[in-house]
């Protein structure tokens, strides 16, 4: 009898670690299939010339190379429709699929997670509007894989079986694991476009994306170090792992704080801004902190009001284009830059589309612009976006669409 | 307890209870040799470690911005000790926290007269989730870490269907100030966090509670339901309540940390675990019947420290989920055996021998009677 309240308490806590490992273990659910990941090693070789030493994971200093040199890059097209601008390169001819008939677009979504990904997916339903009206698209049906590998296979491999598709576009959740799905798509022979995220194949009919992540790490880290001493200490805010439009920022970034003998060290903060504050506090009672460089500006609000709270000077930082962090970077006066990973990519996706049902040769690799919003320009952004929501992107790209302003004004996710 | 006092020694007037039997400087150390004891102990000697790390956090500003930000999990950790004590589990913590975070984010916006109502209707969501948490535990039978398991998934699925699981916009600044505001040039302390006050003042009105009836009937249904219920306690109203407390303390917890840090679905991830390890920590024994409110409390603020020292020590923060783990295991340990250890004086001989029922049937008395 006296040794019940001991046992009982055993078998309650076995049963509830058993919940707590069940729980914790959810993310190792997100593992790449076997059919899908199981050579990542082979694609990371196919993914980096083996010529430099330096190279890792996702350093390669020839994509760091090319990407430092298409920051300057010019750009064919109009200016004033940054979405339908591209970097000279080949082209893919679409001939074949030219027709009148209004296409069933098959689009699998790796997610609407960020508010990032959220503003693209409204704009693009915007497009989609546009060009149901124009009769380019007749519907789109769309997956959504909430962030997960097996669910997008799956959701890509339901299009390939039974979507009924003429048109895929694959906004892929992880590189690896994403590409045999993706070169299944392209089986079928009909068009397949690729945007944001990339896949290590070029079956693609068009690969859709800003200059990268490499750009972003330049822009930001030379910003920094520009606006710093040697020696200073810069925190890194990371949202998470793995993705390599977000691994190569920080990789391009770390490389150059290294070399310019700034001390930076990262976090992943998951986007959540209790983690961020608390991260910032303890930095800030361990020592002085001078920068702050995030990889994505969600979040970012937060950090700087940990700094606020620890009644210290601000940091020079570098966040995004998100509206939140363009009014508070505005109110507080900081020393700032607002990269932009440009959100207009998700509706140049849909324009490629009508390209293609056009006969318009595409390019295969689709390079759109991606320039910093500077402190001299803040202000018109802040002017042209007035009313958009804190989760709003600046350079969103959606002026001229129907529905503009109140649709982002709302941002009812569709 | 039908024997008269009849002993010949000079015997106070009423026998005191064994844990009263010592001087005040005994009764603390017995106190502190119990695990729900040593945890105020443990808080002391990882403050002084954490200050020997780095002389900053003896500032006492940092110590207040510290507690300031340690009030939520504390809060959190007090609604979950009146459910574990209980012999529950409340899971569905977290996913009240991110509820009323979203709900503060959607409903409150710009609208400072928005405030008040909504804060009124996150009270009682906070309430009517945990009486469903309640009633589906003790009159359904379901074991309760699956109903509040099924809740933190039922809610979880609301939020990502209410925000598509990314931040929206903060609420007015006036909501944020509950969380985030502070009383300046206060003497020696240099300022007095919000959250802080809010977190004493609800220490000390869960301290009352669990001296009234109320909490006295909830520990005897933690220990032994059965036996509970037999004397006439109402098992699953005490039960609800404790978990409508759990549910209230993670709104609570919600509204500060929508101040704290902001409208982001992912604010209260976790919550459910650390809240638990704290009470663990705090030497409650899981599987109720045991423990104090505010070593819970205690519990969370050495948890807290104990990770604020991992960082001082440079220790990689991928490690606090595995400090985490283990703190559950060997906390759970250490507590179902100390509380046998440090509690009762040393030898059975003491123990009165009316507590015990005779376990023998009497035969005979119950025939017949059909």
């Amino acid at each position: 009898m006296r040794k019940s309240p001991l046992l009982r308490g055993a078998v309650v806590s076995a049963a509830a670690l058993l919940v707590l490992a069940a729980c914790s273990t959810d993310d190792s659910v997100d593992d790449p299939a076997p059919d899908a990941g199981a050579d990542p090693e082979t694609s990371e070789s196919a993914d980096a010339p083996a010529d430099s030493s330096a190279d890792t994971e996702w350093f390669v200093q020839a994509d760091f190379d090319e990407q430092d040199a298409q920051r300057s890059a010019t750009f064919e097209g109009d200016e004033a429709t940054p979405w339908l601008q591209y970097i000279d390169g080949p082209m893919t001819d679409t001939k074949k699929y030219a027709t009148q008939e209004a296409q069933k677009v098959c689009f699998a979504n790796a997610s609407i997670s960020n508010p990032w990904r959220q503003t693209g997916w409204i704009t693009m339903n915007q497009q989609l509007k546009a060009l149901q009206d124009s009769n380019v698209i007749g519907e789109m049906e769309t997956r959504d894989a909430q962030d997960d590998d097996n669910t997008q296979i799956a959701d890509i491999d339901y299009f390939i079986t039974e979507g009924n598709c003429d048109v895929f576009i694959i906004s892929p959740n992880s590189t690896a694991a994403m590409t045999p799905a993706v070169e299944r798509a392209c089986e079928t022979g009909k068009p397949v476009i690729v945007f944001d995220r990339g896949v290590n194949t070029d079956c693609y009919t068009s690969f859709i994306h800003p200059i990268g992540g490499y750009a972003w790490g330049i822009d930001t880290a030379n910003f920094l170090s520009d606006n710093l001493e040697e020696g200073d200490k810069v925190v890194a805010l990371r949202i998470l792992p793995g993705v390599d439009v977000l691994e190569t920022r920080w990789a391009a970034a770390e490389k150059i704080f290294k070399d310019n003998g700034i001390d930076a060290v990262d976090y992943f903060t998951g986007a959540d801004p209790s983690k961020i504050k608390q991260i910032i506090s303890d930095e800030l009672v361990k020592g002085d902190v001078k920068g702050v460089w995030m990889d994505a500006g969600d979040g970012a609000v937060a950090a700087i009001e940990a700094f606020e709270d620890a009644g210290v000077d601000l940091p020079v930082m570098t966040g995004e284009d998100e509206m939140s962090f363009l009014r508070k970077w505005e109110e507080t006066g900081l020393t700032g830059l607002a990269p932009v990973y440009s959100n207009f990519q998700w509706r140049t996706t849909l324009l490629a589309v009508e390209k293609i049902v056009k006969g318009e040769a595409i390019p295969t690799e689709w390079v759109l612009p991606q320039t910093p919003i500077t402190e001299d320009e803040r202000a018109d952004f802040l002017e042209e976006n007035d009313g958009m929501p804190d989760g709003h992107y600046a350079k969103f790209g959606g002026e001229d669409l129907p529905g503009y302003p109140q649709v982002w004004q709302d941002r009812k996710i569709p | 307890m039908s024997t008269p006092v009849t002993t010949s020694t000079p015997a106070p007037a009423r026998t005191a209870i064994p844990a009263h039997q010592r001087g005040l400087g005994g009764r603390l150390l017995a106190a502190v040799l119990t695990p729900g004891g040593a945890v105020f102990v443990l808080a002391a000697v990882l403050l002084v470690a954490t200050i020997q790390a780095n002389p900053n956090f003896g500032d006492p500003g940092v110590i207040m911005l510290f507690l300031g930000r340690t009030a939520p999990i504390a809060i959190a950790a007090i609604g979950q000790y009146y459910v574990i004590v209980s012999g529950e589990f409340d899971l569905s913590m977290g996913a009240v926290i991110g509820t009323q975070v979203v709900l503060a984010g959607n409903m409150i916006g710009e609208d400072p007269d928005k405030v008040v109502p909504v804060t009124v209707l996150m009270l009682l969501v906070g309430a009517a989730v945990g009486f469903a948490n309640g009633v589906l535990t003790t009159l359904l039978k379901v074991p309760s870490f699956i109903v509040t398991l099924g809740m933190m998934l039922a809610l979880g699925g609301l939020v990502s269907y209410l925000t598509g699981g990314a931040a929206t916009g903060n609420p007015v600044d006036e909501f944020r100030e509950i969380g985030r505001g502070r009383f300046e040039n206060v003497p020696v302390l240099e300022f007095l966090p919000y959250p802080l006050i809010i977190l004493v003042v609800l220490a000390i009105a869960a301290t009352l509670l669990m001296r009234r009836p109320f909490g006295r009937n909830l520990l005897a249904v933690g220990d032994n339901p059965e036996s509970a219920e037999r004397s006439g306690t109402s098992v699953w109203w005490l039960k609800t309540r404790a978990f409508m407390i759990s549910s209230l303390a993670a709104s609570v917890s919600g509204i500060l940390l929508v101040g704290y840090a902001g409208v982001h679905p992912s604010v209260g991830d976790g919550y459910e675990f650390t809240a638990i390890t704290a009470v663990v920590l705090g030497g409650v024994l899981l599987g109720g019947g045991r423990g104090w409110v505010l070593s819970a409390a205690a519990g969370a603020i050495a948890l807290e420290l104990l990770f604020t020292l991992l960082t001082v020590k440079e220790v990689e923060s991928t490690w606090r989920d595995t400090v985490q783990g283990v703190i559950i295991i060997v906390a759970v340990a250490v507590a179902a055996r100390g509380w046998q250890a440090g509690r009762r004086p040393r030898g059975s001989a003491r123990r009165a021998p009316s507590t015990r029922i005779p376990t023998t049937p009497t035969p005979g008395t119950t025939n017949g009677d059909n």
